[in-house]
């Protein structure tokens, strides 16, 4: 790999990342609304480019209180993926698997929640990563998933931490999801430098120098 | 009319009482606090990995506790500080996710928490207090008029060290 520069990333790149993050997503959306019975949708993903400054702000405030699932993945791309809702729509959510009704939007999670919580980001990670797998030919294997109810920037400053051992912005797919009720939040693809060059290569993108 | 500076990831800046200065959602990165309580002048670091001699690209000063720690120290004395009366209280290094490995990575939390004290030790700033690891992120705010460390955790009472 050469000299690591994001900046120079060129905008056919953007595209092509974007495009992962339209596919993977889309199949990630797709497993969620069969598992809770209903219809969700979601944006035109994102590549965006941040200094660590801002990536605190990306979700609606630092100090917004989500529940983010994190999954590193190995394999031939390293790197991690993420599934984060705002606390409201992950109760949305629990309650709607569990069929325990609707409870009040601030009840905390007890701990069959919190792994019904985890269960949700393994499925629709697993199916995220498994349609970039088929595409790229590439093997990318989740670990367990780890579930943290916290501020938007604390959560995400374990991904800036990895991204911080290699430079100093950070370079991730970003897709939202939506349902017409209650429902929002964020697929989240970071692979380090070296993912990011294999998988512009194995789209015939190249040999890239990122 | 005073105001509170807010300080991102990987960013320091100083302040002069009565201004705060505060900075959201510390997770495994370290916050460190330093005043001079005779002029009053103080600053706030936040910093996200242990030690830039382990890492190749380090550029970026205020992204390291080692030299994260020197500049805020050198930016504080330039506004007017006395270097030997300068004092310090820390908070953040948590683990976010309850990760089982042992890869050093994971753990960069307790680490950052490590390499902050060190550094502080190496520069003989007194550690006056400390609220750091767990699982959870803090938001910080500090005032160098009163060396007040206020910190905000989620579903937890406020809490000033």
């Amino acid at each position: 790999m050469g000299e690591m520069s994001l900046d120079t990333l060129s905008s056919q790149y953007f595209d092509v990342l974007k495009e992962l993050g339209n596919i993977g997503a889309g199949n990630a959306t797709t497993a969620l609304a069969q598992m809770i019975g209903t219809k969700v949708d979601m944006s035109v993903p994102q590549v965006r480019l941040l200094d660590f400054k801002d990536v605190g702000d990306m979700m609606g405030g630092a100090e917004q209180i989500m529940a983010g699932i994190y999954l590193a993945v190995e394999g031939d791309i390293d790197g991690s993926i993420m599934f984060l809702l705002n606390k409201k729509a992950a109760r949305h959510l629990v309650d709607k698997l569990m069929g325990t009704g609707a409870k009040p939007e601030e009840e905390n999670f007890d701990e069959v929640e919190m792994s019904a919580l985890k269960e949700v980001g393994n499925i629709i990670t697993g199916s995220y990563l498994n349609s970039l797998s088929m595409m790229t030919n590439l093997k990318m294997i989740p670990s367990i998933p780890y579930v943290a109810i916290d501020m938007a920037a604390a959560i995400l400053s374990v991904p800036a931490i990895q991204f911080g051992m290699m430079g100093d912005k950070i370079l991730l797919i970003e897709t939202q999801f939506f349902d017409e009720l209650k429902l929002s939040g964020y697929f989240i693809l970071l692979p380090d430098m070296d993912g990011y060059s294999k998988i512009l290569s194995s789209l015939g993108m190249g040999d890239i120098k990122l | 009319m005073s105001q509170i500076i807010k300080v991102g990831m990987a960013d320091l800046n100083i302040c002069v009482s009565p201004d705060g200065i505060t900075t959201l959602g510390l997770g495994s990165c370290v916050g460190i606090a330093v005043r001079d309580p005779v002029t009053k002048i103080g600053g706030l670091a936040h910093i996200m990995l242990p030690d830039s001699t382990e890492i190749k690209n380090n550029s970026n000063i205020p992204k390291f506790a080692d030299t994260g720690i020197e500049e805020l120290i050198k930016r504080i004395v330039a506004k007017g500080a006395a270097r030997s009366r300068l004092v310090a209280k820390i908070a953040g290094g948590a683990q976010m996710f309850a990760f089982q490995s042992n890869n050093q990575t994971m753990r960069v939390g307790d680490r950052n928490v490590q390499a902050t004290l060190k550094k502080l030790k190496e520069m003989s700033i007194p550690v006056l207090a400390q609220d750091t690891g767990d699982s959870y992120g803090r938001t910080v705010i500090f005032y160098p008029e009163n060396g007040n460390f206020v910190i905000r955790a989620v579903g937890k009472p406020e809490k000033i060290i």
